[in-house]
Formats: C-alpha cells, sequence, structure tokens
C-alpha cells in the first residue's frame, strides 16, 4: 500500500493507516513527505511502514507495535511516548527523541540532538552517532545506547536507565556516574546492539547510570541538583 | 511561538529569483506565527557616501514625494524614492543621524523601518501569504533575507511587535522565544541611551545588539555577549549586509534546522520551511549547536 502526501493529507494518511485490518500483517510506504508533522502517529497494530524522506515533529508518536523507517531525518519527538515496536531513523533525530517511551526500539543511523531520551520509561535507544546535551534527563527505565559521543549533563536526575556510551561524555549531570560494567550489562549491550545492527564492540563501551542520591529530597543534596 | 527564515545565496545567479525562492519558506511557517510576518531582504546597494532608508506609514498613499523635496532641500542632494505599498524606500547621500532628525522633526508619524546601504525591511500585521503579496516579495531580487513569523506572547499584535527589529545600519534580528529578565534589561539599555517603542522582549534583544555594536563590538562579539545577558529561550536570526548569523540560547529550547548546498545556506525553524528549495533533496542538513555564534556570508 503506497501514500503520497504530495496529494493526501498527513489527517487522512493517518486515518487510513488506523484503519488497517489488526489481524492482517501490512507494508505501507509513504512518499512526497516535506517535513510534515505527526506522521504514522498513534499506530497500534503490527504494521511495517517506511516513510521516504524527511519527517517533521512527533513522527511514529506513541507507537505500538509497529515497526517504522524513516528513510531521512527526523524531527522533534520522533517516537515519543512508543509503548513497543521499533522505529529506525536512517538519518539524524532532532531533540527530545523517543521522550517519555515505555517500551519498543528506537535506533538512529545518524547523530540525536538534545534530551534523547528525556525522562524515558522503558524504551531501549540505540544511537550509532553522537547525542546532544541533557540526554536521558530523569530517565526512570530502559537503555540509551550511544556508539558515538554525548553532549552536557548526562543522565541528569537519572533513576534506574542503564546509559552505554562508545565515545567521550561532555559532562555528567547530577547524581549520574560511572559504573561497573558486569556480564549481564555486556550481555545486555550486545543483545542491543546486534539488534540495531552494529558491529560495535561492547567491551569499548562505558556504563553509566543513578548514584541513587537525589531519590529523595534531602536538603543536605540542594547544592547537588 | 514564532517561525524564522532565512536564505543566503552562495551563486549569484539565482539573486534574481531571491524572493521567489524565499516566499514559500515564509508561507510554510505560517502555522508558527499567523499574526504578523515581516522580512530584510538585502541587495541592491547603494554606494559608500549613500544610505538607503526603509519608511512606513499607516496611509497607504502617503505624499512620500514630499518628504523627499524636504530632504532634497535638506541635504542639498538627490532624493530617489521607490513605492511598495504603504512602505517606500529612499537613497540619498547624507548620514544617518541628520536624515533621522529631519523626518522625525518633519513628520513624527513616519516609521523608519530600517537605514543602511543594503537592508530594506517591509513587515506588517495579518498572514504572512497577505503580507508576502502585499509587498510583492516573489518579484524581489537580492542576495540574501530574513523572515518571520509572529505568534504574539510577550506584547500585543501591532505592526511595531513585528519582526525584524533593526539593531543598527545594515543589521536586524529575529527572534523565536521568550526571554525572562527584558524588563531589567531595557531598563538597564535606556540608561545607556537606547531607545525602545514597545514593551516587546524581542525589541530588548536587537536594542541589546545595538548597544554592544555601538560599544566597538562586532557582531559576532555582540552575539556571543548575548548568550551571556540575555535570559530565556531563543532562536535568532541576525541580518548583516554581508550575510546571516543564527544563535541558540545554551539549552537549545527554541528549534532551528540549517541546509547548506553549493548555491545557498539556509535556515528555518522548522525543516517543512526547506522542503521547497531546489536540491534540498541532497543539502547538508543540520541543528544548529546550543549557545555557539554561526556566520554564513563574506568575511
Amino acid at each position: 500500500m503506497k501514500f503520497d502526501l504530495k496529494t493526501q493529507t498527513v489527517r487522512e494518511v493517518n486515518q487510513a493507516l488506523h484503519d488497517l485490518p489488526k489481524d492482517k500483517q501490512a507494508e505501507v510506504e509513504i512518499n512526497g513527505i516535506s517535513g510534515d508533522h505527526n506522521l504514522a502517529v498513534g499506530m497500534d497494530h503490527p504494521v511495517k511502514i517506511t516513510l521516504n524522506g524527511h519527517a517533521g515533529y512527533y513522527c511514529a508518536g506513541m507507537n505500538k507495535e509497529a515497526e517504522i523507517i524513516v528513510n531521512g531525518n527526523a524531527g522533534q519527538g520522533v517516537a515519543e511516548n512508543m509503548m513497543s515496536g521499533k522505529v529506525h531513523v536512517k538519518g539524524n533525530a532532532s531533540q527530545s527523541a523517543a521522550a517519555t517511551a515505555h517500551g519498543g526500539l528506537l535506533v538512529v543511523d545518524g547523530d540525536a540532538a538534545a534530551r534523547c531520551g528525556i525522562s524515558m520509561k522503558g524504551v531501549n535507544i540505540v544511537v550509532k552517532g553522537s547525542v546532544g546535551h541533557m540526554s536521558a534527563f530523569m530517565g526512570q527505565s530502559g537503555c540509551l545506547v550511544v556508539c558515538g559521543d554525548a553532549g552536557e549533563a548526562l543522565g541528569d536526575s537519572l533513576y534506574e536507565a542503564h546509559l552505554y556510551v562508545k565515545g567521550k561524555v561532555e559532562s555528567l549531570g547530577a547524581d549520574c556516574i560511572q559504573k561497573e560494567m558486569r556480564s549481564e550489562h555486556l550481555e545486555e549491550l550486545s543483545a542491543l546492539l546486534k539488534e540495531a545492527g552494529c558491529d560495535d564492540n561492547p567491551e569499548d563501551f562505558t556504563r553509566y547510570g543513578s548514584g541513587r542520591q537525589l531519590y529523595n529530597f534531602k536538603v543536605d543534596n540542594t547544592s547537588a541538583y | 511561538m514564532c517561525g524564522i527564515v532565512g536564505l543566503y545565496l552562495k551563486n549569484s545567479a539565482l539573486e534574481s529569483q531571491l524572493g521567489k525562492l524565499f516566499e514559500p519558506m515564509l508561507i510554510a511557517m505560517t502555522g508558527r506565527g499567523p499574526d504578523s510576518a515581516g522580512f530584510a531582504i538585502y541587495g541592491d546597494e547603494v554606494s559608500e557616501d549613500m544610505i538607503k532608508l526603509t519608511l512606513q506609514h499607516e496611509d497607504e498613499h502617503y505624499p512620500w514625494h514630499i518628504l523627499a523635496e524636504k530632504l532634497e532641500e535638506e541635504f542639498k542632494t538627490d532624493v530617489s524614492v521607490m513605492h511598495n505599498a504603504n512602505a517606500a524606500v529612499l537613497k540619498l547621500k547624507a548620514d544617518e543621524t541628520s536624515v533621522r532628525e529631519t523626518i522625525a522633526e518633519f513628520d513624527p508619524s513616519i516609521r523608519i523601518m530600517s537605514v543602511g546601504r543594503s537592508i530594506e525591511i517591509l513587515k506588517e500585521v495579518g498572514l504572512p501569504e497577505q503580507i508576502a503579496e502585499r509587498f510583492t516579495l516573489s518579484g524581489m531580487k537580492g542576495s540574501h533575507i530574513v523572515g518571520h513569523t509572529r505568534m504574539a506572547t510577550e506584547s500585543g499584535v501591532t505592526m511595531e511587535g513585528s519582526h525584524p527589529f533593526s539593531t543598527g545600519m545594515d543589521l536586524c534580528l529575529v527572534h523565536n522565544g521568550s526571554l525572562s529578565n527584558h524588563n531589567r534589561l531595557r531598563e538597564e539599555l535606556q540608561k545607556e541611551g537606547i531607545q525602545f517603542e514597545t514593551e516587546n522582549d524581542s525589541e530588548v534583544a536587537a536594542g541589546y545588539l545595538t548597544w554592544r555594536l555601538r560599544q566597538g563590538a562586532s557582531v559576532q562579539e555582540a552575539l556571543e555577549g548575548a548568550i551571556e545577558d540575555l535570559d530565556g529561550f531563543f532562536t535568532f536570526t541576525v541580518g548583516t549586509k554581508d550575510g546571516f548569523a543564527v544563535v541558540r540560547d545554551p539549552i537549545a529550547c527554541k528549534p532551528a534546522v540549517m541546509a547548506e548546498t553549493e548555491d545557498y545556506v539556509a535556515m528555518a525553524s522548522e525543516y517543512h520551511a526547506l522542503s521547497t528549495l531546489p536540491g534540498i533533496e541532497n543539502a547538508k542538513l543540520w541543528e544548529p549547536d546550543p549557545g555557539k555564534v554561526y556566520f554564513w556570508g563574506k568575511g
């Protein structure tokens, strides 16, 4: 099934995607994209959607079960609040990629900008390039894998997400610390790299996580925030 | 929310099409700013001993030739006048301060949009499409252009509140975001002799640049100072005689995307506004880093 945004509106295309029969696995191609917002949002069944072109804001938001491929860059908030399924951006992703996402996998072949994985709640994110500042800010669960470098304040106010970075980290945010890479972490990282199609060696990565000092407010810690 | 767009041509063969290439970029940002729009276009440069002014008046049929005669008499020089809707571009041999004084004395209801050797600023309240049509943007020629579509947040929907704001000879500023320390900064700048016409926060940013440039700072230095001294959210695009600069606040709250090909450098708040440019499919695309000054142009 093919759609063309030069002749159809985003609303029409999203409605047609939502109307696909839930019991059949469909393959959909969307062409004629020129940075349109809200493409393929709210998917709720295992359809494979290929977007040919650069997507605007909130592409693949609230995704559940679908596999969504962007053959281009994605704007702010790609895969925001994803629940399950997979989103693969072949170019760069803008800010707040996979923000608040509860599950599924986001793969970015290029770089992701600031606040990648902000408030992540169970999603796995693999960025083959670098991530911007304040990535994994207030991350609660899930993994952020960065094959390049990370910007300032990585994992600021982090809860329990696992962060793996291969390159250099500009600075760590409040309560984010370097942690030991144990065998279960190597296993977890290897599986994610494999799933994302990366041939990087897991042993080249450093693990970061929560120092667990800021879970509950203590007045003695005020200066750490 | 507001929309910012800018286009700098590297290939001078495209200069005759500048307005045509730019118009869809401005209109594409209507969703980000439907209440007012404006642009600063650079080109048609006058010689070093001359200046060019863009003036506006509420009266569409304002008798600009009477003002021109007054200026001719006062400065003993020829004055050329070109009308464009309710605006007029005047070119003459004179210095900026004296011309400003003469115009204010002649008729204080005339608004001076810009002064320089290359810049022309045209802006108005209304939908970007209507404003582009009103000033016949698509037919304009030039080397580069920056534009703005406004969704008013900090102050009312007025022509004065619309962008670009002139920040000195051939300089202008467009802003997406909101500043939190504009009231105090406005008071400090007023003490330094900077005048403001509105309650608008972006005008304070423009006034700040004017102040730094008057102190002798370069555009680069003035913008580096802005990153330090302005508090709040911003993406600025600043037009200069030879190019344009882009700056985002240190936490990059407001969006910006850049595109570069052999023919041009373009910026926009959203990729959507760049999608009609020729060769955009193969352009280098990236987001400017936070807290960093970018400049494109000659010198």
